[in-house]
């Protein structure tokens, strides 16, 4: 307690204040602008934070990525980029939402759930980082790899219609992971020699053609069926039914902030992967399976707190054992040895003082999210405004230049444009197109730690279940997929069991 | 081009320009220089270079905008600066794996493709093992490793083909002990690598001596020997591979600024004088001491020497773990 007081001068000094009021409006630009990653900002934030004392340096990159990851949503809501691919897993119900006039209502949604996880995340790092890395340690390439299957399982839950074309989706989406350097042999795999393939499809630049192209492409050929949606007018309207929507899915809210930050500790997962994971849990427990994916909130609450408490989940293993939970971390973890706050166990008892002062930030930079993400909805409403077909170029220039942006490369704006074209000829023939991005996020994450595992217990697959973890995971994903067929075939006897 | 005639040239024009400088060098820069970064945005080497971009730019009193140019395990950043224009307005960051690019035919390009400014940081490589492990010292380990057999330890901390693998394989080599004997779990990096040993994947790992920094604190793991010539600063008590086994073999990363070929020597002299008074800042040494990053300024001639034994090792090493084309 003592060291929590010792800290409020830290944090309450007018130099924090003033930087993590700069950093948040920097991290809501970075994460409203497609094609400016949190990372990329954090970077670049670096040499500036050099000049800083140890808890406004890395109180600015926390609150800058914290106020980016909830910014993406922005884009997502009113022209359907995904800022960042943390955003990716609940596009198209935020789209719709705000398709239906409801934007404000969504983006209200992700503010608070933001919000909400992002103080969660917070409060489990305080209380329990120690114990929670020490559990963390423990995987390797068997829990992931089970990890990781069961997130591609969930492709076949989100896609919106036939499970055959979900998984032709997700085929899709895994091949085209597939492409560039691989790392386990160290040759070249469908790159054409060309250079730039070398690391594979940038997740940007395919992101933005996978949900920004086909909308662009609609707006022209289907300029004679279209509604104009409707822009937020007052504040208020962000809080309409809010309450009441937040209230029927509290369970949702808290499922997916404890699953956010288990996913965020986790080394090898982060942010998107947490929101993808809890979306598909979500959906699987829902009363109304059916409404995902069409402009429905309960997923939308899941993945909004998932991603956000991921966030500060990702700092456990950074802090206790300097291995970074996600991008942001490992540059975090960079400039915690420069500040002298070694990572390590002692941290929390050598400097007590400090690390109870960066919690607080944390803390303070969720709930300055709300007002300030308030302001940039209202700010970036209106754009819904604009007739669709007078819009469409503009976002197709935001695309190029945020495709381009990632590694300044014309193969960026390439892959973008191919895989746009591919999305939109999937989405006029109802194969959706969330389990390619799936395939496409997950699909390295499967195969290096398969290839991994495979290479450490000799070819032997009965090593994927020796581990107490790794053999809970792996019973947990063969029974998820061959549960339905079972019963399938029980049900099936015991009927002609009754009619014979 | 041979190493000696680059040097005689180098000197040749050395001493032209001296004699008559050029215009265009005179007032060099007169615009902003833009420093390529091959690596993605908030590695070590990323951190390095901006930290230098945001010094240099005092001295030369223009923007030093850096540019991260990624993919392709580095081929992507190298190549943009082996043909950018030979102006003297873009120099970037060149790393170990320039050398070994070429051997498996990712690229063209290799150290001939550049103008070396001057080396700034070298890391060797060291081998780390579980604290609570059966191996005390290298000997122990490399006797385990005579006695195994073929695959049966495995080791982790890098991609296949990087520079922690290639320590790995080069260290067999140099005991006379076939590659083939410790498999390599390939990592992405050298944190999920080194987490590995700690949760008991793998049977050791190698990193350089800041990566492994936060698990040797933690009491997880302890590195046995370093792949260097000379002992670490950071950590004195640490024997170097040679002392400990007799057998002389060093690796790890490096970092050094790089020019395209052909850019005016003069430049190349004033980038060579700024940055080496970048190095000497107390705001680049502190830095570069907090993250644990070994320094040293090796400019010019002796840098390229530096790159052309660093070549030939990583053909060597590459050629015996069958990755060389």
């Amino acid at each position: 307690m003592d060291n929590v007081i010792a800290a409020l001068p830290l944090v309450f000094d007018p130099f924090t204040l003033m930087v993590i009021m700069a950093c948040a409006l920097f991290g809501l630009f970075i994460g409203a602008v497609p094609g400016l990653s949190a990372t990329m900002a954090t970077a670049m934030l670096v040499p500036i934070t050099f000049y800083m004392a140890p808890v406004p340096a890395i109180g600015a990159i926390v609150t800058m990525s914290a106020m980016a990851i909830f910014a993406s949503d922005i884009p997502t809501a009113l022209i359907r980029i995904p800022g960042t691919a943390a955003s990716a897993a609940y596009v198209d119900d935020l789209y719709k939402l705000s398709q239906r006039g409801k934007a404000g209502l969504g983006l209200g949604l992700c503010v608070i759930t933001s919000a909400i996880g992002g103080v969660f995340g917070t409060l489990v790092l305080m209380i329990a980082a120690p114990q929670l890395a020490e559990v963390s340690l423990n995987f390797t390439s068997f829990e992931y790899f089970w990890l990781a299957l069961l997130g591609l399982s969930a492709a076949v839950m989100l896609g919106t219609g036939s499970v055959v074309k979900s998984v032709m989706s997700l085929c899709l989406g895994l091949l085209v992971a597939s492409v560039g350097l691989d790392g386990s042999s160290g040759f070249p795999r469908f790159t054409y020699g060309q250079e730039s393939l070398l690391s594979g499809v940038s997740f940007v630049p395919a992101l933005i053609g996978f949900f920004a192209v086909p909308e662009i492409i609609r707006a022209i050929v289907h300029r004679d069926k279209q509604e104009e949606a409707k822009s937020i007018s007052r504040i208020s309207e962000l809080f309409d039914g809010l309450g009441k929507t937040l209230w029927k899915f509290r369970l949702n809210l808290a499922r997916g902030s404890v699953l956010g930050t288990l996913i965020g500790i986790l080394p090898g997962a982060g942010s998107d992967i947490a929101a993808w994971i809890t979306y598909a849990v979500s959906k699987k427990f829902s009363k109304n399976p059916e409404k995902f994916g069409t402009g429905y909130e309960e997923g939308l609450v899941d993945s909004g707190a998932a991603n956000n408490s991921a966030l500060s989940g990702a700092y456990v293993p950074a802090m206790v054992f300097g291995i970074p939970g996600d991008s942001i971390t490992a540059i975090v973890i960079g400039v915690l040895y420069v500040k002298g706050l070694n990572p390590g166990p002692m941290v929390f008892i050598n400097n007590a003082v400090e690390v109870n002062a960066i919690f607080m930030v944390f803390m303070l930079a969720n709930l300055l999210m709300v007002p300030l993400g308030i302001l940039a909805i209202v700010l970036a409403a209106p754009v819904l405004k604009i007739s669709k077909t007078a819009l469409a170029p503009l976002i197709l220039g935001f695309a190029i230049v945020g495709s381009f942006s990632i590694d300044i490369s014309i193969t960026s704006i390439i892959i973008m444009i191919v895989v746009g074209c591919f999305a939109y000829l999937m989405e006029e023939n109802d194969i959706p197109v969330a389990p390619a991005v799936l395939g496409l996020v997950m699909g390295t994450l499967v195969e290096r730690n398969l290839i991994t595992s495979l290479i450490k217990g000799d070819n032997n697959p009965l090593v994927f279940f020796e581990r107490p973890i790794a053999g809970v995971l792996g019973v947990m994903t063969l029974a998820l997929w061959f549960a339905p067929l079972i019963i399938k075939i029980y049900r099936k006897s015991r009927r002609s069991e009754v009619t014979s | 081009m041979k190493l000696s005639s680059l040097i005689v040239t180098l000197t040749v024009a050395l001493g032209a320009s001296t004699a008559a400088p050029a215009v265009v060098a005179q007032d060099y820069p007169t615009k902003p220089v833009t420093m390529i970064v091959p690596w993605g945005a908030g590695g070590g080497t990323d951190a390095t270079a901006r930290l230098i971009a945001t010094l240099l730019e005092k001295d030369l009193g223009v923007p030093v905008p850096v540019e991260n140019r990624t993919g392709g395990s580095g081929v992507v950043g190298h190549s943009a600066i082996a043909n950018a224009r030979a102006d003297g307005y873009t120099i970037g960051i060149a790393t170990l794996e320039i050398g070994g690019m070429h051997y498996q035919g990712l690229t063209q390009i290799d150290y001939k493709s550049f103008t070396p400014i001057g080396l700034y940081n070298a890391d060797p490589a060291a081998i780390f093992v579980r604290v609570d492990g059966p191996y005390a010292d290298v000997a122990a380990l490399l006797e385990a490793i005579k006695t195994s057999g073929d695959r049966e330890l495995k080791a982790s901390g890098s991609a296949q083909g990087g520079v922690n693998h290639l320590a790995v394989a080069g260290m067999l080599n140099a005991m006379d002990i076939p590659v083939e004997r410790v498999a390599w779990v390939p990592s992405e990096g050298a944190a999920p690598g080194l987490q590995d040993l700690a949760a008991g994947g793998v049977n050791f790992a190698t990193a350089s001596l800041p990566e492994g920094q936060a698990l040797m604190d933690a009491g997880r793991i302890k590195p046995i020997a370093i792949f260097a010539a000379e002992r670490s600063a950071s950590a004195p008590d640490l024997p170097t591979f040679a002392e400990s086994t007799g057998v002389d073999f060093a690796m790890g990363s490096w970092r050094g600024i790089v020019a395209p070929v052909g850019v005016d020597p003069a430049i190349i002299e004033r980038l060579q004088t700024a940055i080496g008074k970048v190095v000497e800042q107390p705001e680049y040494t502190e830095f570069m001491a907090a993250r644990g990053y070994a320094t040293q300024w090796t400019p010019g001639a002796d840098f390229e020497t530096f790159m052309v034994n660093s070549d030939a090792q990583m053909g060597t090493t590459l050629k015996a773990v069958g990755l060389a084309k």
